[in-house]
């Protein structure tokens, strides 16, 4: 496996480059300038750069309004405060209004670690995924950080990105494509399929290789866009593979199982399992042991193949 | 009320020249632009059967003094540019806002008919996806500020000549948000923008005083950093010259704390709380025009 790199790192970095080339392209940050890595933005374009202190439902708004006035703002803060913290605001000043903010979060999920419980945001692609117009990615890596990142900023609409806190390791070489609403097909296979997002997407590739040994052929699809999902995508997995697992770094009700089930039944139905926090809050520890004890591993995948193979007729 | 001399002088930023064209403009006698404002409030809320008449009623002077003396802004040309921003943060008193529109020329008078209808551009809450000349969607109390404060940070990094003027109600000072957006406001040192109370002293089930007391309403607002004046918000010359007091302010933003009476011009709206968010029966609608004729 390659070497880890820090997704939100990358985030801030692309920031910069895109600050470079476009005068329109604002940061905003609620005093985590240093961990969301916009510090970066902020030392190489400050009269670009609005420290908005902690106030996480007025960054909003003026994202906003510096969107109305024609720029493309991007607001950083972590995942556990945007939406969890301003809702509302997303809701009416941004989705509601059409007005094309980026919300760009770090530390999302267990991964988050000892900070605990306050500081895992396990329910955030739940929310935003109820909100008409919104744009939902969720990175795998550095690289594909960089091209999300990118295509937001192009993309004329609101966005929200998802990163965590640790880095992970590289899946995508520099040539790596991205396009919004786009699933990516990682491994080819027939017996099942995993549909991955974020931190889960290099376990989801661990389990097929271990699965692979045991004669089971999985295909694995990283689906970086979470809404609007791919159902093409999704459906043609179903229909090829007869069996469908998800892994996610976050709650099971309404996150991207839930999303990716919905397609499935209507369109397909296969079986399917699911890897995700199941309707508990997270804790302090180390984040791979976190992993562990929320059942969001390799093998806790594998496990999930092995059922979901069972079940087909 | 008497109107002054003031009341009708054109605003000093009025572009010259061919820029002028399609800018709004008016010498008509606000007075008169008030009471026919009024009118349109209480007749189209009555047709509608439901929306917010005391909090439209105590905003008429304030948006008749923006929309026909203070702001640049072209009728025809809802996204123009060099237009100044108006933000209706109380976004259920958008029945005022929507006749001052109307009367402007950005929509049919007529259109006034079917506010709060399916697939009307008049919307129960202000919302700028539906209505040519709404600057932004509220209707959730304490987000005006905040959009209003971004505004006014995009218009001065571009270094554009409009300014911001934003309506807030005395009870969305409760939400916490409104305070946030005031402090960082004053951080930003945004004197391109200018916030106007209409402190007309009721919310929806009670008097502010009784719900939440905001007094000394003055004072927060100038701890927080603001340029505060106080006004008589029905006097037309007193709004006229605070607005144009707080165009001069330097260093900071400007609040006007508009002293207003919840359902001004109709008596037995006045003051009374019912009519927060009832609309007026056929009877009283008759009454009320009657009373604003």
């Amino acid at each position: 496996m390659s070497d880890a790199v820090s997704l939100r790192e990358t985030y801030g970095q692309t920031l910069v480059a895109l600050g470079k080339t476009n005068p329109d392209i604002v940061v905003l940050d609620a005093d985590l300038s240093p961990s969301t890595m916009t510090k970066f933005f902020a030392k190489e374009f400050p009269e670009r750069f609005f420290e908005v202190g902690i106030a996480e439902a007025n960054m909003i708004g003026i994202a906003s309004g510096l969107a109305a006035a024609g720029k493309i703002p991007f607001a950083s803060t972590f995942a556990v405060f945007a939406p969890g913290r301003c809702f509302d605001q997303i809701r009416v000043s941004v989705a509601q209004a059409r007005l094309n903010v980026k919300i760009a979060v770090t530390h999302a999920g267990v991964t988050v670690g000892e900070d605990g419980a306050s500081h895992q945001a396990l329910e955030d692609i739940a929310l935003v995924n109820t909100l008409p117009g919104f744009t939902i990615i969720v990175p795998a890596d550095a690289i594909e950080t960089d091209r999300a990142v990118r295509a937001a900023a192009a993309h004329v609409g609101p966005c929200y990105i998802r990163m965590p806190r640790p880095k992970l390791p590289l899946i995508y070489d520099e040539s790596y494509k991205f396009k919004i609403g786009k699933a990516v097909t990682l491994r080819e296979g027939q017996d099942a399929a995993i549909i991955a997002i974020g931190v889960m997407v290099s376990q989801a590739l661990a389990a097929a290789a271990e699965l692979g040994k045991e004669g089971i052929d999985c295909r694995v699809l990283n689906m970086p866009t979470v809404k609007p999902i791919d159902e093409k995508a999704i459906i043609k997995a179903a229909q090829e593979t007869g069996a469908v697992v998800t892994a996610e770094e976050h709650q099971l009700n309404g996150g991207l199982g839930s999303i990716v089930a919905r397609v499935v039944a209507a369109h397909h139905p296969v079986p399917m399992e699911f890897v995700g926090v199941n309707d508990v809050f997270g804790q302090s520890g180390k984040p791979d042991e976190l992993l562990v004890k929320y059942g969001l591993t390799a093998a806790d995948i594998a496990g999930a193949v092995r059922k979901a193979v069972g079940r087909k007729g | 009320m008497e109107a002054s001399s003031d009341v009708n002088k054109k605003s000093s930023r009025t572009p010259a020249g061919p820029a002028r064209a399609g800018v709004f403009h008016s010498d008509e006698d606000l007075t008169a632009v008030a009471r026919r404002l009024r009118r349109h409030i209480v007749t189209m809320i009555a047709r509608a059967g439901s929306g917010h008449p005391g909090g439209s009623l105590s905003a008429v002077e304030i948006i008749t003094a923006l929309y026909w003396r203070i702001l640049r802004h072209k009728p025809a040309d809802p996204a123009w540019p060099e237009r100044d921003r108006f933000v209706m943060s109380k976004g259920h008193a958008a029945p005022v806002l929507y006749a001052a529109l109307a009367e402007c020329g950005y929509f049919p008078v007529s259109e006034l008919n079917t506010l709060r209808q399916l697939g009307s551009h008049l919307q129960g809450h202000a919302d700028r996806t539906h209505t040519p000349g709404v600057e932004m969607s509220s209707g959730s109390l304490g987000q005006g500020l905040s959009f209003a404060t971004g505004l006014s940070l995009g218009g001065r990094l571009d270094g554009a000549g409009w300014r911001v003027y934003v309506l807030l109600s005395d009870g969305e000072c409760d939400e916490g948000q409104t305070w946030e957006a005031a402090m960082a406001a004053a951080n930003f040192k945004l004197d391109n923008l200018t916030a106007i109370v209409d402190r007309n002293g009721i919310q929806l089930s009670g008097f502010n005083r009784d719900i939440m007391k905001l007094e000394p309403f003055k004072d927060k607002w100038a701890a927080f950093g603001w340029h505060v004046a106080e006004i008589d918000g029905h006097d037309i010359s007193q709004v006229l010259d605070a607005l144009a007091a707080a165009q001069k302010v330097k260093g900071q933003p400007a609040v006007i704390i508009a002293r207003t009476v919840k359902g001004k011009g109709v008596s037995f709206m006045e003051n009374n709380v019912d009519f927060h968010g009832k609309a007026p029966n056929a009877e009283q609608l008759e009454q009320a025009l009657k009373e604003l004729a």
